[in-house]
């Protein structure tokens, strides 16, 4: 970060090169900049921020008072309708995405971590036909496989579990990759190398050495891969027929659909939309340092 | 390629370990790679080979009496290029696409670029806020922007019905673009934070000489950094293409509250619908097929392109 705080903008008239660091650019750039990057800041905050606000409003609130003032505070009567409509089941579908995505981001990891490293590390017969798979099924739409894999877990006896839901989402190539990658450039074979010698097992080189040299990577693709479970949609919408299994997301569509009819459900939509999206919100804050420079492997290396 | 496996290997290797090693690769990938078997490959063989069937009503069933399973050739193929809704839905994604995927890009490389440049403080508080639209699931941003359009309780149209502009997110021929806007929203930022780590990657070298020539910030970033990130340039691109063919999310969610989106809105709607709601699974697995063909044709060309430049510069 500090090497590009510290790069500057050109300065024609000043030769000296270490100088150049501290002349000030142009005004009209400078204002152009500012105004472009606050008005993105508006466009992209904004949004969220209303949000917020019309969650504190009331029904007959929302609808009569400016959208971006606040009226009368009413988000925690809001809350409590939210969590008391049918007997909190939108508790339920928040403890559900937090199940699906926690339990299944860990997963994730652990089998992308597993299978990433051993593609770095090793070489074994069908080590190109895992990594030319695994790049092609990127390309694959998620819904040429969607009614075949619902059709699968009928014939498992999966549908409308939480283990079907959980199942086909632990497949994640991208996590594979980002994992070999990161094991290509945070793991030396040499220690592994050195492990081996000192007599340790190939699994124990794996959970001792190799894990913490990963540690980075490996908590890129579990953000991801819990982001991606969080925002996932069209299969716990295939799998899932009971409500109390339903992940936040399928939950919040079902009540926008009910809305034209049950009233109540336009605001608990508001409420809910805006609450379920603080756990990620705050995921996002702490793990700041982990998606800036995940991606940036993920990113220039593909 | 040596006996025990391992990459670059070399030095001494106690016999012992010899087998533990040569077996441990496949444990390591095991699970993965049965997973990947299960609920990726399988799924796929099922929706090519029950896309060439067709269930019929008719005698002489044997799976259910009075319904056969016969081999149709490209019946349902054909079908699908007839159904008009379906290809109608992909004309509307392509043209969505061409619009929406470079604005999208266009300004996530834009704000790569400023926030990469000497002219921004607060560089983490900008990515921040540009990045924050990630955290909120499609579906979600999807219901929040669907209040947004809805001249009841939003303001945007509150306001621009004040200053005397009649705006109507959801009528027919706005409501594609309203979609746009939220996909645009969502995903500015994650493209943003891809494009400028490949910035930062860049050694500064590569322009201090244009620098020194008296060149400027706009001139160092058109000619010399963006040519330097083409290939993140092309990934992102590629993914884009990928996610606008699969639009699905938001056109679903903004059905809820309007009824300018029909149910064959985007091929992946199409095919839900023809699959849950009219419960043909041949003819859905032959859209869905036809559908992950388009995809890979696409991408194929993006990558043979970007193969292109990487040769020529």
């Amino acid at each position: 970060m500090t090497s590009t705080d510290t790069r500057s903008i050109v300065s024609p008239k000043h030769s000296p090169v270490r100088s150049d660091n501290r002349t000030r650019p142009a005004l009209w750039a400078r204002s152009l900049t500012w105004v472009l990057l606050v008005a993105a800041v508006i466009y992209f905050v904004v949004p969220v921020l209303w949000l917020f606000i019309a969650s504190t409003k009331t029904a007959g609130d929302l609808y009569t008072t400016p959208g971006f003032s606040f009226a009368e505070f009413a988000l925690w009567d809001n809350l409590e309708a939210l969590f008391g409509y049918r007997s909190g089941i939108f508790w339920r579908w928040m403890l559900n995405s937090g199940i699906y995505s926690v339990l299944g981001s860990l997963l994730v990891t652990l089998i992308c971590a597993m299978c990433g490293y051993a593609i770095a590390i090793y070489r074994f017969r069908g080590r190109r036909v895992l990594m030319s798979a695994l790049l092609a099924s990127l390309l694959i739409p998620a819904t040429v496989t969607a009614q075949p894999v619902y059709l699968l877990l009928v014939q498992l006896g999966l549908n409308n579990t939480m283990i079907g839901v959980l199942l086909p989402s632990l497949v994640y190539p991208f996590g594979v990759m980002l994992s070999y990658i990161a094991t290509l450039s945070a793991v030396p074979t040499e220690i592994i190398e050195a492990a081996r010698i000192d007599g340790a097992g190939e699994f124990r080189t794996f959970f001792t050495i190799a894990v913490p040299l990963l540690r980075t990577g490996l908590t890129t693709v579990l953000l991801f891969s819990f982001i991606a479970s969080w925002n996932s949609f069209l299969l716990p919408l295939l799998v899932l027929d009971d409500s109390t299994l339903y992940p936040v997301t399928v939950g919040l569509v079902d009540w926008s659909r009910q809305s034209s009819s049950v009233a109540q459900l336009g605001t608990l939509t508001i409420v809910g939309s805006f609450v379920s999206v603080l756990p990620l919100i705050a995921v996002f804050v702490a793990l700041q340092r982990y998606w800036r420079s995940g991606l940036a492997a993920g990113g220039v290396k593909f | 390629m040596t006996s025990s496996g391992l990459r670059a290997a070399g030095g001494i290797r106690p016999r012992a370990h010899r087998g533990r090693i040569r077996s441990a690769p496949y444990l390591f990938v095991a699970p993965f790679a049965v997973l990947f078997l299960v609920f990726l490959v399988t799924p796929l063989v099922i929706a090519i080979v029950s896309s060439f069937f067709s269930v019929q009503r008719s005698g002489l069933g044997f799976d259910t009496p009075g319904r056969s399973t016969v081999f149709v050739w490209f019946d349902n193929y054909v079908r699908a290029i007839q159904d008009s809704g379906f290809i109608e839905g992909f004309g509307r994604v392509i043209l969505f696409g061409i619009v929406q995927v470079p604005v999208m890009l266009g300004l996530a490389l834009l704000f790569a670029l400023l926030i990469d440049s000497a002219l921004v403080r607060y560089k983490r508080f900008f990515q921040l806020s540009i990045f924050l639209p990630y955290a909120v699931p499609s579906v979600v941003a999807a219901l929040m922007w669907g209040f947004l359009y809805q001249p009841g309780v939003s303001p945007v149209v509150q306001g621009l019905h004040a200053v005397g502009i009649p705006a109507d997110f959801l009528a027919p021929g706005t409501v594609l673009w309203s979609i746009a806007n939220v996909t645009t929203w969502g995903y500015v930022g994650v493209n943003m934070v891809i494009m400028f780590a490949a910035l930062q990657a860049i050694p500064e070298e590569l322009y201090e000489a244009a620098k020194l020539d008296g060149a400027s910030a706009l001139r160092i970033a058109l000619s010399i950094k963006v040519p330097l990130i083409l290939p993140t340039l092309a990934l992102t691109l590629l993914f884009s293409i990928i996610g606008t063919l699969q639009l699905f999310n938001e056109p679903q969610v903004l059905r809820t509250i309007t009824s300018n989106v029909s149910s064959d809105y985007t091929p992946n709607m199409a095919i839900l619908e023809v699959t849950s709601n009219q419960n043909n699974l041949n003819l859905g697995a032959a859209m869905a097929v036809l559908l992950g063909l388009v995809t890979f044709v696409l991408s194929l060309a993006v990558s043979r392109f970007d193969a292109k430049r990487m040769k020529n510069s």
